[in-house]
């Protein structure tokens, strides 16, 4: 199977930027399990991209590959236009440009708050210790847990220890901030909490690549909503279309699944 | 809220109460039996004799003692070597690197090797093979060897620990730290081993009072240390008391460090955990 390089119509590529990151026949499989199946996809500047679809629909290994955290099989991503998805390239040095939150949170349970949001500077950019403390504390402060900063992520509620992770990644300056599933394993009260964080970063104008299945939110954020069905890219536009008037019958049955169970 | 208590503890003060008591009467049932029964079998006087004598006892208790420290010294070294060792032989099985690959059959072999082979065998193979070699008098010593064999067999054990430890951290952890773009060393360093190391922390102690006893062993090419110095005293006095005041020796060492271990697990939970499920 070969992939072209990112084309784009002659026509808008003389107007628009170049996409932050873009992704050209991205394809993953586990085994025989095929779980990226030929994704395409634009991500600009600041553009806030959710990605919507069913359990396995392949939201998370998407993010996973972007993060190079799973090698992919075939195809690129390209971010600022370079490829990262070459095999044999050094992924340290593309991570740290790229952010990540996870469903479980994955904070370091046997370090403090303040130490999980500054190991990150301290280890990867060399940051003083002292340095890194005080720029973690005014992170911290930012998101409203300047009082848990010497607390251990056991020691904390579900949406505190997301905002943790959140301080984590942020604490790297990323470019680009991927978001799995960041409200999945809290409690329905606590979701709001992380939400808010998600609205502040998108104010300040950070990408972000989020897969998630809070519908309303997906719909409130979103520059533009995409729909995984099998590995693939089924349907992709502006929130307002996608969830008032899908054209494909899968989406509207996603939908429609999604309506009965109350979540949107 | 009233100083009345509550249902809960109404509860639980009656409970504990009752657990008390019954804890007292089956400990008492149990050492009354024993105290009887013991005394009444057929060889009780002779065994009193040949294994409490309290004058044997008294006489040769502090010889005992200066011969453990001879111990004590071979465990001091000894322990800080295996550390570092199994440590290396861990890591050196958790490498992904090609170029590496005699290092990691190398530890696949080392570790089943040293643990294949009965520790008292490997104390007689390199506690007078590796001197016949004709070294000089400081290297010819028994106490050297006998302390090398203890660190290559238990570290190839001790491997095994740290390297189910690592193991045993969950995947996650590495995907959390990868993200921010910490390579797989400071992941290592700052993320895994950490975690490892505190999960190990039973296993470890339990090698480590294993190790305390292994010592003796060393007495078999030469050293006087507490077991051959017993040996010794048994035979001057015909009289098995030394190596039950050996034995009382040993468990002074050996108890004390099991409880600390315990202490530090139950410390680092509470500081860093939330409640533990009763």
């Amino acid at each position: 199977m070969t992939h072209s390089p990112p084309i784009r119509p002659t026509d808008t590529a003389a107007a628009a930027p170049a996409p932050k990151l873009s992704l050209r026949g991205v394809c993953k499989s586990f085994g025989s399990t095929v779980v990226l199946d030929g994704i395409d996809l634009d991500v600009g500047h600041g553009d806030v991209i959710t990605l919507i679809g069913a359990s396995g629909s392949g939201k998370s290994t998407l993010l996973r590959c972007v993060n190079l955290l799973e090698p992919t099989d075939d195809g690129a991503v390209y971010l600022d236009g370079v490829d990262i998805a070459e095999p044999g390239l050094d992924p340290d040095p593309i991570r740290r440009r790229i952010g990540m939150v996870f469903q479980n949170f994955n904070l370091f349970p046997h370090m403090s708050v303040v130490d999980n949001v500054a190991i990150g500077p301290r280890k990867v950019l060399g940051v003083a210790k002292s340095r890194a403390r005080h720029d973690g504390l005014e992170l911290l402060t930012r998101l409203g847990l300047a009082d848990r900063a010497d607390a251990y992520p056991d020691q904390l509620s579900g949406g505190q220890q997301q905002r943790v992770a959140i301080a984590r990644s942020l604490a790297m300056n990323p470019e680009v901030m991927l978001l799995d599933e960041i409200t999945s394993a809290l409690d329905p009260e606590l979701v709001g909490e992380v939400l808010d964080v998600i609205r502040g970063l998108k104010a300040e104008g950070m990408t972000m690549l989020f897969a998630t299945h809070e519908m309303a939110f997906a719909r409130e954020i979103s520059d533009r909503v995409c729909f995984l069905h099998q590995g693939r890219i089924l349907e992709e536009g502006p929130p307002s279309r996608i969830f008032e008037s899908p054209t494909e019958p899968r989406t509207q049955a996603f939908l429609q699944r999604v309506i009965d169970a109350g979540r949107l | 809220m009233s100083d009345r208590p509550t249902r809960r503890e109404r509860y639980e003060r009656a409970r504990r109460r009752r657990s008390v008591v019954i804890a007292t009467i089956s400990t008492v049932v149990v050492v009354a039996a024993l105290i009887v029964l013991i005394p009444r079998t057929p060889g009780w006087e002779r065994v009193r004799q040949a294994f409490f004598d309290g004058d044997v006892f008294v006489e040769t208790f502090p010889g005992l003692l200066s011969a453990f420290w001879l111990d004590v010294k071979i465990l001091v070294w000894s322990t800080p070597l295996i550390l570092v060792v199994s440590l290396l032989v861990a890591l050196a099985r958790n490498t992904r690197s090609p170029a590496l690959f005699p290092l990691r059959a190398f530890a696949v072999i080392y570790t089943d090797v040293l643990r294949g082979i009965p520790v008292i065998l490997l104390v007689f193979l390199i506690g007078f093979g590796v001197p016949a070699l004709g070294l000089s008098r400081t290297w010819a010593n028994p106490v050297i060897w006998g302390t090398v064999t203890l660190v290559l067999s238990y570290s190839a054990y001790t491997a095994e620990i740290i390297r189910a430890g690592i193991d045993a951290v969950h995947e996650s952890q590495r995907a959390g730290a990868r993200s921010l773009g910490m390579t797989s060393g400071q992941t290592m360093r700052s993320v895994v081993l950490p975690q490892a190391f505190r999960k190990i922390v039973p296993p470890m102690m339990n090698t480590f009072v294993s190790l305390q006893k292994d010592v003796a062993l060393v007495s078999l090419i030469g050293p006087v240390e507490i077991l051959r110095q017993a040996g010794i005293d048994k035979a001057t006095y015909a009289n098995f008391t030394p190596y039950v005041a050996a034995s009382l020796i040993f468990l002074a060492m050996t108890i004390p460090c099991t409880r600390l271990a315990d202490w530090a697990l139950a410390r680092q939970r509470a500081r860093t955990g939330a409640t533990t499920i009763a």
